[in-house]
């Protein structure tokens, strides 16, 4: 009865919610990264079925593709979390979540994946029959790496997209950042200053993954001799500290 | 056992998901459309006029909002919003939410369209001794919007599918309805499946559409 009455009476800080957040955001990490590793996955699968000359193949990813960007990513995680256990497949709520921001965001990166594909120069493809290569190794060892390097960028903006749709399992009773933000909310916290916190903490860890995908593509191009390599980036950007580094946006 | 799939359900459900689609989802896309359209043109102009402060903290605001997930975003005004006096109903709200959070991404899309105009054309403008305005609203707008308009528009397809996040600060939209009509008969399934449906429907015609706008004004441009 009086820790009750204690509790109701004491606004817990934010300081004093850290700990709640910091689950909050380990759950929110889960599902990023599970998802976004889904996302990999499946642009890798649906694009190179997209590039197929196979019509059945490539009639087969179209339809996927054009499913899951057309319809809402609401709709498809409620559809994963209420609609399967009806057909019998009971699902997780973690899982749901993973599932339904996996196929949504592999159909947007399966475009990517397909479009970085088609913009290797032709004369590289030229080459790589001229020394007859196998459609397999001409892919494996010629294409492919190079591919890669040109899709870092538009992979960092759905990966970031991605992370920014997490919040939404909220809706779906996952306990994620939103979710503890949310319980201090109703523990009666000062709504701006939660708010804000949630901002800048999404923030924080989108600039970070960004920072991530940078040093991806630097490594990628110094594997192609485009670039010097990770440590002359890091270097440079230490020697002048004026020009930032290209800063990669999140635009879809 | 009771079947999996009903239609006749389904169809039964149709007309009051068709009426929170056209009165609410369809409503706030439009109005969300059209802040985000406006808004973000001002702050491409802001940004463009390089005004001391001002421009670099827009800068860092876009970038900023850009960043940040739009569903907190939409609770931050949801429940801030009432505390500074000022009471919108739900739906004004999300429209607000919605309209700057792509603002800020309709910005970069203008910046683009206004780089992409050719110097000649500023000089032109100049020689002609056109006032600033002027070679702004009668040169550059109409050719640096007319070459953006397929990203507009793709930005606009996206903030469509974006309109059910709104449900969740209790507006009634598409998916928010087919909530309420399968929580009165836990049957989810047939709404929230036929909700899909209807977002596919609309948004699928619409980017082929948006395709073949690109594909026309790319030829016209080379001609």
């Amino acid at each position: 009865m009086d820790e009750v009455s204690v509790a109701a009476s004491q606004v817990p800080t934010l300081l004093e919610w850290t700990p709640n957040l910091w689950r909050g955001f380990q759950t929110t990490m889960l599902v990023t990264v599970l998802g976004a590793l889904l996302m990999f996955a499946l642009s890798f699968v649906l694009g190179m079925m997209a590039h197929s000359q196979h019509l059945l193949v490539r009639g087969a990813a179209r339809t996927v593709i054009v499913f899951f960007r057309g319809t809402s990513l609401l709709i498809q995680l409620f559809w994963f979390y209420f609609a399967l256990p009806l057909l019998g497949i009971s699902l997780d709520p973690v899982f749901a979540g993973v599932l339904a921001l996996g196929l949504n965001y592999g159909a947007y990166g399966a475009e990517v994946v397909r479009g970085s594909i088609n913009a290797v120069h032709p004369t590289q493809w030229e080459a790589a029959t001229a020394l007859n290569l196998s459609r397999w190794r001409r892919m494996q060892r010629v294409i492919w790496p190079q591919a890669v390097v040109l899709m870092i960028p538009a992979m960092n903006n759905l990966f970031i997209q991605l992370l920014k749709s997490t919040p939404l399992l909220y809706a779906i009773q996952i306990v994620d950042l939103l979710t503890m933000g949310e319980a201090l909310r109703f523990q009666g916290g000062d709504v701006a200053v939660i708010y804000t916190a949630l901002l800048v903490i999404y923030f924080v860890t989108a600039y970070f993954f960004t920072f991530l995908f940078s040093l991806a593509e630097v490594r990628g191009k110094a594997k192609l001799g485009q670039h010097q390599g990770v440590a002359s980036a890091l270097r440079e950007l230490v020697r002048s500290k004026s020009p930032e580094p290209e800063r990669v946006v999140a635009g879809r | 056992m009771s079947e999996i799939w009903n239609w006749n359900y389904a169809f039964s459900v149709l007309p009051e998901l068709l009426e929170a689609f056209v009165k609410v989802t369809l409503v706030v896309t439009v109005l969300g459309t059209l802040l985000a359209a406006t808004l973000g043109l001002v702050f491409a102009l802001v940004r463009h006029a390089r005004i001391p402060v001002l421009s670099p903290l827009l800068t860092a605001f876009i970038e900023f909002v850009r960043s940040t997930p739009v569903l907190i975003q939409l609770f931050f005004l949801f429940f801030i919003l009432p505390d500074f006096g000022i009471l919108l109903s739900a739906m004004v709200t999300g429209v607000i939410g919605l309209g700057v959070h792509y603002a800020c991404y309709y910005t970069d899309v203008y910046r683009a369209g206004i780089d992409a105009v050719p110097v000649g054309q500023w000089e032109a403008a100049t020689s002609l001794h056109l006032s600033r305005r002027r070679t702004w609203q009668r040169v550059v707008l109409p050719q640096a919007i007319r070459n953006v308009l397929p990203s507009l528009g793709n930005y606009a397809i996206a903030m469509f599918k974006e309109t059910p996040y709104v449900s969740l600060i209790g507006v009634v939209e598409l998916v928010g309805m087919a909530r309420q009509v399968a929580a009165d008969t836990s049957e989810y399934l047939e709404p929230l499946t036929m909700a899909g449906a209807i977002f596919l429907a609309a948004s699928y015609p619409t980017a082929l559409l948006l395709r073949r706008l690109e594909r026309y004004l790319e030829t016209s441009a080379a001609t």
